[in-house]
């Protein structure tokens, strides 16, 4: 089992007291061997648990013994060894003399043998299928959403359960729950480690790609605590949609998907100010963005158009390339922009978008076009709690001069924040303007 | 592994269902109450079927709670909501995403919501039925 690097260095590698690409390659071991024992037992704890002791057991014998020469298979056939024994000891069946000697650590020649046998069947089988088989289960819609971006951080990325409640706030032990609770539905409830039948895969697909995009999502714009980017889930994020794009490669919503955080995710340098707060993508240095990450996002756009399957993430990939191959706010091609969210609105209508096409019509066509297009949806009031749409009305509002309407929008937008690097910067603004009454630069909602 | 399809309907869609599975003589309803029949079969003709019931409707139920000594008999069901139970069928099916298909298949799927659940495994009390 290989350590995948395809393509360009991920822009920030988790830093560990072991040092980086040794964690990174644990992880893809460890995941794999879960991913190829759940698969065969049909029980996610069993594989985990079932993993865990092998690598134990590796970390004792293999500086005793010598490393094998094929450590995925030597860790996979101990894994599996273990996991027969559990299942023989809970159903009360004796075990020969035989089988108790198979269970126990074999000579590392007799090791080896069986495990390139192991190997070969499991090539036949395609180990490969065993990791799409596990995301698409963990990513089961008879599944709660939360719960399938836990199962998928926790055994497919192979983070730990601690550092997964960190990322998203949460007490370790509500994050605990949530797995357990997870592994028990899919075991009572009878999902099975298997790829769906050909014509729910694409659907399947498309479910996974949400948890992923929803993963990079929350650690793009962190939805509470205080920084506003968390660079971690950003780099597991694209770590998932690299590895989908493995196994899916003639899908071109995946592609598109790991197109868009990679076109995004090069922003990353310029979008927080060194106390954490936001800098608005009118105000941040371009020259800071990772160009290498740009050419591969743009490279692997192309790849997904070519496959003449348009769908929402190639959308707003070609929105994030527009952007990505600016050289300023000012001279971006609005137009287009513009253009692709009336595009997106039709594949994937939401108020959200509606509102980032009104601050691009705003720009191509003056403010007061932009306001023309949020007028419905400050109307409708659904939105009232959403910070973005009075920041965007709060800026129109600025460019056509009504001073004090604006500063009653950047208020809402204050009291609608709870992201606490956001917060300081909507307060300093309100602030600001209530002391000069001047109204400040603009501060846009595309970052 | 066997499943539990339990289908739940608002009181308007439960009258025309009512009809239409019972094989009621109101116009129009004879393609639906076909498409029950149909699927009933597909799902006995795969070894599928265990049982099926329909319920009368929700203005025939009445419920039955015990406080202390005291049985407290009331009209209606056990909670009143606009969704009820309409019935269920007990099927045999492999895993849940074959239980979910049968469920999808079914014709009130379009109309109301099917909740899919196991059935408890080997249940000694269950074991008594057979007996």
């Amino acid at each position: 089992m290989s350590a995948s690097t395809d393509g360009p260095v991920e822009p920030t590698e988790r830093p560990s007291a072991s040092g980086e690409p040794i964690e990174r390659a644990f992880r893809e071991e460890w995941t794999a061997v879960v991913a190829t024992l759940a698969r065969r037992q049909g029980d996610l704890q069993l594989a985990e648990d079932a993993a865990q002791e092998a690598f134990a057991r590796a970390a004792v014998a293999w500086p005793r013994d010598g490393a094998p020469a094929k450590p995925g298979a030597w860790l996979t056939v101990t894994a599996w060894r273990i996991a027969l024994n559990h299942l023989r000891h809970d159903q009360f069946v004796v075990a020969s003399a035989d089988d108790l000697a198979e269970s126990q650590a074999l000579p590392t020649s007799d090791h080896d043998e069986v495990a390139t046998q192991f190997e070969e069947q499991e090539e036949a089988l395609g180990m490969e299928d065993d990791r799409l088989r596990l995301i698409v289960t963990c990513c089961h819609p008879a599944l709660s959403l939360e719960a399938r971006v836990a199962l998928t951080l926790r055994y497919v990325a192979g983070l730990t359960t601690r550092e997964i409640a960190s990322a998203f706030l949460l007490p370790e032990p509500t994050l605990a729950q949530r797995l357990v609770r997870a592994k028990r539905k899919i075991r009572q409830a009878g999902i099975r480690f298997e790829l769906p039948a050909p014509a729910d895969l694409a659907m399947r697909i498309a479910g996974t790609q949400r948890v992923i995009y929803l993963v990079f999502n929350e650690g793009y714009s962190a939805s509470g605590g205080e920084q506003l980017v968390r660079v971690d889930l950003c780099a597991e994020a694209i770590w998932l949609g690299r590895m989908l794009r493995r196994l899916t490669p003639d899908d071109a919503e995946t592609t598109g998907l790991l197109a868009l955080m990679l076109l995004l995710h090069a922003r990353t340098p310029s979008r927080q100010r060194a106390d954490g707060r936001p800098i608005p993508l009118a105000e941040q240095d371009r020259s800071q963005w990772r160009q290498d990450v740009i050419a591969e996002g743009v490279a692997l756009l192309d790849d997904a158009l070519q496959l003449r399957a348009p769908g929402p993430y190639q959308t707003q990939a070609a929105i994030a390339a527009l952007h990505a191959q600016a050289p300023n706010f000012a001279a971006t091609d609005w137009l287009q922009i513009a253009l692709l969210y009336r595009q997106l609105a039709r594949l994937s209508p939401s108020p959200v978008v509606e509102i980032n096409r009104a601050v691009a019509v705003s720009m191509a066509d003056g403010p007061r076009a932009g306001l023309a297009v949020l007028e419905p949806i400050l109307a409708s009031g659904l939105l009232n709690d959403y910070a973005p749409l009075h920041i965007a009305h709060a800026d129109l509002l600025d460019r056509v001069g009504e001073v004090d309407a604006a500063t009653v929008a950047w208020t809402r937008a204050l009291a609608a924040t709870e992201n606490g690097a956001l917060r300081a910067e909507l307060a300093r603004r309100v602030a600001a303007r209530t002391s000069n009454g001047q109204p400040d630069a603009t501060m846009d909602n595309a970052q | 592994m066997r499943y539990a399809l339990l289908i739940y309907t608002s009181a308007e869609a439960e009258t025309e269902a009512n009809a239409a599975m019972s094989g009621g003589a109101l116009v129009g309803h004879n393609d639906e109450h076909g498409a029950w029949v149909a699927y009933t079969r597909a799902l006995k003709d795969a070894g599928a079927l265990i049982a099926l019931e329909r319920l009368q409707s929700v203005e025939t139920a009445t419920s039955v709670r015990l406080r202390g000594d005291e049985r407290l008999v009331t009209d209606g069901p056990f909670i009143e909501t606009k969704e009820q139970l309409l019935g269920f069928y007990l099927i045999e099916a492999p895993d849940l995403d074959a239980a979910l298909d049968w469920a999808a298949r079914m014709p009130h799927a379009r109309n109301g919501v099917v909740e899919v659940r196991p059935v408890e495994p080997q249940l000694p009390l269950a074991q008594i039925v057979a007996e």
